[in-house]
């Protein structure tokens, strides 16, 4: 991917690389930006879903009188209202019905919805509906999924889903769905003859991404089809997927998405958009839903998982074989499991020069709330178990723990996996340069660790992205992209792409949200990718209205062209110059008139996950922790990590996304956990799920941004946002390890740490400290 | 029930329900939507509006409570003078993301900077911790009050301490 080189120097003030404000500020700090839940449309009711109290059961029958005896009541929909379709949606297995149909499967399912004209009877009504319910045996956890004699949460046969992009999905083996493996070089034989080997199992808990605004959409059907304002990162797919449930063509299907209260992969895919349209179906007048957190926790959620690993090496540190089998907990329904489980098994060997590797990733039903995408999924799992093995041969062998990486890393070009990208990233230069910001070599006292982690993680999902970009009649821009603003700053970050392109300042370019009648096609907003490939696309369509300018302004100035530059909103020629506006007029005649640009990215081999991914996003962090040995509880003292961003857009938005990624890595580490007891989940809202405060910020905390220009999006750039996060987790676990309590399960709380340091500490020790 | 707050600067009438929660009246009624809804526990803080200059959750108070009290929301403070200080060292910090807690947070920030509680790092960590942010990870949040708190203190004495000192490099 690459563009041809511009005809002239583009700007006297460059737009890249400039931390300019960001430009939905203004609309953020003054409460003007609209939300999907602050909006409404003529004639929409209020929708509230009734959901499953037990997690497995059959479903004997549904009394719906009472909800409809009710004044305000419009509509109430059903399993039975959805005979005429094939209700059975997922954009990776076709396993998930619109509402329940015959069986529930989780606690928390719709299993029915109640459309009123206000949220206040909505939410009575659902009340008065009777659900009677044959218990059917749950199954709650991994191990009880994968016992030989488990019931199956699924028994049809496996469909495949519009969108799951890996290859052909094979067929379900008792609760697992899907299955992703490496195995290359001789695995058995390097173990059997390596002088270190470290085994160990390790357990990642269920996380609740909570982006701060809960799933939510209004969906009205008219004559012009269904249109949807919706929570969603993905809108084109979610368009596809609603218009296949429904049976309508894709071009009467609209999504409009305007800001989005977070996402970080909790609003990927379709979500909560099938019952809502179908609700508008059944009622006949547009509807909206907005979840309750309780609700959102149970709508997606972080997969938990078990790691079993194997690490082998020779007794001067150097890395031979890895053996991982990984299992993670999906759910009752797939989402985004099998992409999270493929991912997992690339991240599992992390980034070394290995001789032998066997990775066994299984994605695994439970009658749990489904598992999809939460940032750096699949490395955010694995890496941390991954560097304590690293760690631990490091101490066996003598070195250092920043010594062991720099003799193992990949080196740029070296193969990651077999086949797909080699690495495209300098990681002994990154983890130097964090271990440089976290003092690695400073004296510490006897409480405090200090870690660092590196990985992998394949980004930028699938590489199909478009944009168009208008120069309008007074010489102000404006882009059309279907990439969402979810708050990274993507709006910002393509205002500056193409004004650097069309001699603008960035401020005189509009960057508007995706409504999917009007922005060209986007593949997706996550693993990444919009920087690089909405990013590129961006680029492109700027470049095509960069060349009419300078078409326009050879007419002024004939046999001139090569003196000609685009400065600042003017063409410029000696002393001469021509504003936008000028030229925008010269072409047009009057006044009036746009230019329009539009530009592309596809793949450019069959577009396959194995020819992947787009780039390796970098996830290195560094973390230095204390120790309250008589509490267990731990504080976080310090954090670096690196954004090896290739070119930064935007320095400053690069900063904020490593540090939130820091953040959200430091709740995940140290004290998120989604608890389920029975496939019934115990803590189903803030006052029982934490989630970090400014309390937890860490007194000193550092990024660094490298910039080699090795990416492949616009002026070398690539993504970022999400590497820092499992590195991160990967270091406050080898940091803990370092202190001398190795914990092999997250979160990190101060009792779990505490117990271990119980098991740890000999019998007569624990007498002398009486 | 019927009451009368003085919202936004202006005395104005309301026809209520006993029950009825602030911020239902607020987003539904006067359509006032720069408070946000989220947890519905009083923990995430999103909701925040301030009621005689003194923060509180909307979502679990109970609008009879308002009648004859100073309500002030995000569409009111953006009208005052103290909100472009504000603004300013916000969107030089960027410590605005998806925005969703933002107008929580600059009114949290208002109420503590005018009652003069914000003396030092510990106090800007404790005042912020009832508002969540689940995007910035809190530093440009922080670093942005540790400017704000300078500009009203005389030279040489910041309340930002290590955390202004140790910001991202």
């Amino acid at each position: 991917m690459t563009i041809e080189a511009p005809r002239r120097r583009v700007v006297a003030t460059p737009q890249i690389g400039r931390s300019m404000r960001r430009v939905d500020a203004d609309d953020k700090l003054q409460g003007v930006a609209s939300y999907v839940g602050d909006m409404s449309v003529p004639r929409m009711l209020h929708g509230k879903v009734l959901r499953s109290p037990v997690p497995h059961a059959r479903i004997v029958s549904i009394d719906t009188t009472g909800a409809l005896e009710m004044p305000g009541v419009m509509a109430v929909l059903t399993g039975a209202d959805l005979l005429d379709i094939d209700p059975y949606w997922g954009h990776a297995i076709k396993d998930r019905p619109i509402v329940a149909i015959d069986l529930v499967r989780f606690a928390g399912e719709p299993v029915a919805a109640v459309a009123a004209v206000d949220a206040a009877i909505a939410e009575a009504a659902v009340r008065q509906i009777v659900v009677e319910y044959e218990d059917l045996p749950v199954v709650g956890t991994i191990d009880e999924a994968l016992a030989p004699d488990s019931p199956l949460v699924h028994d049809g046969e496996l469909r495949a889903g519009l969108f799951h992009g890996l290859g052909t999905l094979p067929e379900r083996d008792g609760n697992i769905c899907y299955r992703y493996g490496i195995d290359r070089g001789q695995v058995d034989d390097v173990f059997a003859g390596a002088e270190i080997v470290v085994e160990g199992d390790y357990t990642f808990p269920g996380v609740y991404q909570y982006a701060m605004e809960t799933h939510s959409v209004i969906a009205q059907w008219d004559a012009d089809g269904i249109t949807m304002w919706a929570t969603c990162q993905h809108p084109f797919l979610v368009r596809a997927e609603i218009a296949s449930l429904f049976d309508v063509p894709l071009g009467k299907v609209r999504v409009i998405v305007p800001y989005l209260g977070g996402g970080f992969g909790s609003k990927s895919y379709t979500k909560m958009e099938p019952i809502t349209v179908a609700l508008a179906r059944k009622a006949g007048r547009p509807v909206k839903i907005v979840n309750a957190v309780s609700e959102s926790m149970v709508t997606t959620r972080r997969h938990g998982a078990r790691i079993h690993m194997r690490t082998a090496a020779d007794s001067s540190g150097t890395l031979l074989a890895r053996d991982v089998a990984i299992a993670f907990d999906t759910g009752a329904y797939a989402d985004n499991g099998p992409r999270v489980t493929a991912t997992g098994g690339d991240a599992a060997p992390g980034p070394y020069r290995w001789s032998a590797i066997r990775v066994d990733a299984q994605c695994v039903y439970t009658n749990t709330a489904p598992s999809g995408s939460y940032r750096a999924f699949g490395a955010s799992h694995v890496q941390w178990a991954g560097e304590m093995q690293v760690d631990e041969v490091a101490r066996r062998a003598g070195l250092d723990a920043l010594e062991v990486r720099r003799r193992n890393l990949l080196r740029p070009g070296e193969q990651v996996r077999p086949g797909g990208k080699p690495l495209d990233a300098d990681l002994i230069g990154d983890v130097e340069r964090v271990a440089a910001a976290l003092g690695w070599h400073d004296p510490k006292a006897p409480d405090i660790g200090r870690g660092l982690s590196v990985g992998l993680l394949a980004a930028g999902a699938h590489p199909v992205s478009s944009a168009v970009v208008r120069l309008e009649a007074d010489g102000e821009a404006i882009v059309l992209v279907g990439s969402t603003e979810m708050g990274q700053g993507q709006r910002t970050a393509f205002a500056q792409i193409a004004a650097e392109v069309l001699g603008l300042a960035a401020e005189r370019v509009r960057c508007i949200g995706t409504d999917t009648r009007f922005t060209p096609y986007d593949r997706s907003t996550g693993a990444s990718r919009s920087t690089t490939l909405a990013g590129l696309a961006v680029q492109r369509a700027a470049q095509q209205v960069r060349t009419d300018l300078l078409d326009i302004a050879a007419l002024v100035w004939p046999g001139r062209d090569e003196a000609i530059e685009l400065i600042d909103g003017s063409a410029r020629c000696g002393d001469d110059h021509q504003t936008y506006p000028e030229l925008i007029a010269r072409r047009f005649g009057l006044s009036g008139g746009q230019l329009i640009g539009e530009g592309g990215v596809h793949p450019e081999g069959s577009g396959s996950y194995a020819e992947g991914p787009v780039f390796w996003e970098v996830c290195i962090g560094g973390a230095e922790v204390a120790l309250d040995r008589d509490t267990g509880a731990l504080t976080v003292t310090r954090t670096a990590t690196v954004a090896d961003v290739g070119k930064a857009i935007n320095p400053q938005l690069v900063e904020r996304q490593d540090e939130g990624a820091t953040m959200q890595g430091i709740g995940n580490a140290m004290f998120e956990e989604m608890v389920f007891s029975d496939g019934l989940l115990l803590n189903d809202d803030l006052l029982e799920y934490r989630i970090p405060s400014t309390l937890d910020l860490p007194a000193r905390s550092s990024c660094v941004i490298v910039e080699n220009g090795d990416g492949p999006g616009p002026f070398g750039a690539k993504g970022c946002g999400e590497g820092a996060f499992a590195g991160i987790i990967g270091a406050l676990a080898t940091a803990v390890a370092d202190v001398g309590v190795p914990m092999h399960e997250l979160p990190l709380t101060p009792e779990r740490v505490w117990k271990r340091i119980q098991e740890l500490t000999p019998p007569m020790d624990k007498e002398a400290r009486r | 029930m019927r009451v009368s707050p003085v919202l936004n600067g202006q005395v104005t009438t309301l026809e209520i329900e006993p029950q009825d929660l602030l911020l239902d009246v607020l987003r539904d009624r006067l359509d006032l939507t720069g408070a946000k809804r989220s947890c519905d526990v009083q923990v995430c803080g999103t909701c925040t509006v301030l009621v005689d200059g003194l923060p509180v959750s909307a979502c679990t108070y109970l609008a009879a409570e308002i009648d004859g009290r100073e309500v002030l929301t995000i569409e009111g403070l953006r009208e005052l003078p103290a909100f472009e200080a504000i603004s300013d060292a916000f969107g030089r910090h960027a410590a605005v993301q998806c925005g969703f807690c933002t107008p929580a947070m600059v009114l949290t920030i208002h109420a503590l900077l005018a009652a003069g509680d914000l003396t030092d790092a510990t106090a800007i960590r404790q005042g912020l911790a009832g508002n969540l942010c689940r995007c910035t990870g809190y530093r440009a949040i922080v670093d942005a009050v540790v400017d704000l708190t300078a500009d009203q203190s005389a030279p040489g004495e910041s309340a930002g301490g290590e955390l202004a000192a140790a910001g991202t490099g």
